[in-house]
């Protein structure tokens, strides 16, 4: 028996939790096939044949896929699901809203947000923001779950490729109709996988001081910037930038939070980062008990001679 | 048009939960219990769209045990117009709250069923896109606009990197995101008004729902602590720190 990874792409590449999710499936050693579907993909699907440990690429190559909608994907997948024992994608906002359709369609709990992979059956996730670990069985006969692509190193290319197989396209559904998309395509690297991130506060105060104190440092370090809730909802910062238990979850190498009091939701998103930096000018400021080094001081002084003593 | 919303009685987001001692689940032993703060924002689209005069009527709905009632009493005093509370564990499977929550659909035949996108005790974020599946609709899931015009929903989806938008034929669910609206505050007479507001109990049996799962708990731990931190002095000693100690290139 084998497992199914569920590609999630932007025509062009196949995304980086992705590659962390094919990983979580080698952990159980069976092989593991790759559904990809969309419209003009040859090129996601051959990025996918080179990735280490993947036996076959299977493509849906229809128009009905050209947006990922749930409605016409998850019957495209429970009508394979028979072939496999897992099924299996990056717990992303793509991911999250797919998984559980499929799951009810064939009648089996899920899995979500898996962070450890014990065995075959059993599966370590975060509860309560990240502030507790549940261990959880799964007896379903077809374990479905989704990973935390923190957890997983991304598939890295090897020497083998896969082999590329078309797969028909399934029913399609008049239940939901893709109206428009607003992605914000950024230089900077993802978010979700970036080696530096470098969050601001509702503190900052506006957009516009947000991003003239942010962007040079984050530029310098090839970093990704994120936000707290508050400054998103202030306005001070996009929606997508949002880190923490309902926003994007990041565990770069290096965390840099500016003006950020360190409330359990945003800690939540940030807690499994390899070094955590905290400027903030409340010394009883909570981000200092999860940063590894903590300034005192004031944000707009500190983040622009950072950022200039990195430069010289 | 009529709305069923979904609420859980989950401990309050300001508590720090512990697992209990034998590690066998989480112990929310006398620890202040809220309405989940994502289905609040539901409950708020749901009297919104009912002030409004698109829906003519909400009905809340939570699966628990009698003490539960207090979060559907939130849900009467913020507007909604009559509340069910269906007799069982609270903490079913999302693949079996969805099955009761469908058998309240098929009870109630409501135009649009909505939850929050997730709850904040597990934090799965399951049982909305189950529920849609269950009663063979479309799901607009993390919601942070819903605009419903000629017998459609066109719901904003909050995704990674922006925002979708998308056109859901009704009936159809929908699970809420923390930046659809902002909840309301509520007055004494709300309050008040909602002690005399319908709510009506429902056992599991009634509904014939096998609540059976696949899952057990293993255990609840915590996570292991991050080693503790220091202050430093200046941006140069920080700069220092990461270069040397945190063997970070910079
Ligand atoms: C259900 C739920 C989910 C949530 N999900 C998230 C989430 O995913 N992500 C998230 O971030 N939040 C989330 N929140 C919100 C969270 O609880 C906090 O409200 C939020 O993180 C606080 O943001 P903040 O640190 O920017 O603002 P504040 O808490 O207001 O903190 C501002 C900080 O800036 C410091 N400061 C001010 N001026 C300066 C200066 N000049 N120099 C240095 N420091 C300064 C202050 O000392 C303070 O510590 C959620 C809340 C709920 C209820
Ligand atoms: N016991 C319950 N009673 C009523 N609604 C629930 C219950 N559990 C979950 N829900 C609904 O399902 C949503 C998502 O929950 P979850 O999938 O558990 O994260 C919640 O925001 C509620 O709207």
């Amino acid at each position: 028996m084998s497992t199914l990874v569920i590609a999630e792409h932007d025509e062009q590449r196949v995304r980086a939790s992705t590659r962390s999710a094919i990983t979580a499936a080698a952990v159980s050693g069976d092989a593991i096939d790759v559904l990809v579907a969309g419209e003009n993909i040859s090129a996601v699907a051959e990025q996918i044949a080179r990735l280490k440990g993947v036996r076959r690429v299977r493509v849906a190559d229809d128009a009905a896929y050209a947006r990922p909608l749930a409605e016409n994907l998850a019957p495209l997948i429970t009508g394979i699901a028979g072939e496999y024992q897992a099924i299996v994608s990056a717990a992303t906002s793509f991911g999250k809203n797919l998984l559980p359709r499929v799951a009810a369609l064939l009648d089996t709990d899920m899995v979500s947000e898996v962070t450890a992979i014990i065995d075959s059956t059993t599966f370590v996730r975060p509860i309560y923001a990240g502030h507790l670990n549940a261990t959880v069985r799964n007896t379903a006969p077809l374990k479905i779950f989704t990973v935390r692509a923190t957890a997983f190193e991304p598939a890295i290319e090897d020497e083998a490729t896969a082999v590329i197989e078309p797969l028909a396209a399934g029913e399609t559904s008049s239940l939901a109709r893709w109206v428009s998309s607003e992605i914000q395509k950024s230089e900077r690297p993802e978010l979700s996988t970036a080696r530096v991130v470098i969050s601001g506060g509702r503190s900052l105060g506006s957009a516009e001081k947000f991003q003239q104190l942010l962007a040079p440092l984050a530029n310098r370090l090839n970093a990704a910037i994120g936000a707290t809730r508050a400054a998103v909802d202030a306005g001070i910062a996009p929606n997508e930038y949002q880190v923490g238990q309902t926003g994007t979850v990041v565990a770069p190498d290096l965390y840099i939070a500016v003006g950020v009091s360190g409330a359990t939701q945003h800690i939540a998103g940030i807690k499994d980062s390899r070094v955590i930096v905290a400027i903030n000018h409340d010394p009883d400021a909570q981000i200092f008990q999860w940063a590894d080094y903590g300034l005192v001081a004031d944000l707009f002084e500190s983040v622009t001679e950072l950022e200039k003593s990195l430069t010289h | 048009m009529k709305v069923v919303v979904s609420i859980k009685r989950v401990v309050d987001h300001n508590i720090r939960v512990r697992p209990k001692a034998d590690g066998s689940d989480v112990d929310t032993a006398n620890l202040k219990m809220s309405i989940n703060p994502f289905d609040e924002h539901a409950v708020e689209e749901a009297v919104r769209l009912k002030e409004a005069g698109v829906v003519s009527e909400v009905v809340a709905v939570t699966i628990g045990h009698a003490q539960h009632q207090d979060v559907l009493r939130h849900a009467l005093a913020m507007g909604a117009d009559r509340a069910i509370l269906i007799d069982g564990d609270a903490d079913l499977s999302s693949r079996a709250t969805a099955k009761v929550l469908l058998a309240i659909a098929q009870r109630e035949q409501p135009d649009l069923f909505l939850l929050g996108k997730q709850a904040i005790d597990a934090d799965a974020a399951e049982t909305g896109q189950m529920l849609a599946a269950l009663w063979n609709v479309g799901q607009g899931t993390f919601a942070s606009r819903i605009v419903i015009n000629g017998g459609k929903a066109l719901v904003t989806r909050e995704v990674d990197g922006g925002q979708e938008t998308v056109e859901l034929a009704l009936p159809a669910v929908v699970t809420a995101d923390l930046r659809l609206n902002e909840p309301r505050y509520l007055k004494l007479p709300n309050l008040m008004q909602a002690k005399k507001k319908p709510l009506e109990t429902l056992s599991l049996a009634e509904l014939g729902v096998d609540t059976s799962s696949h899952l057990q708990l293993v255990k609840v731990e915590e996570p292991p602590a991050r080693a503790p931190g220091i202050k430093v002095a200046s941006v140069q000693e920080l700069v220092e720190k990461l270069r040397h100690d945190a063997r970070i290139s910079l």
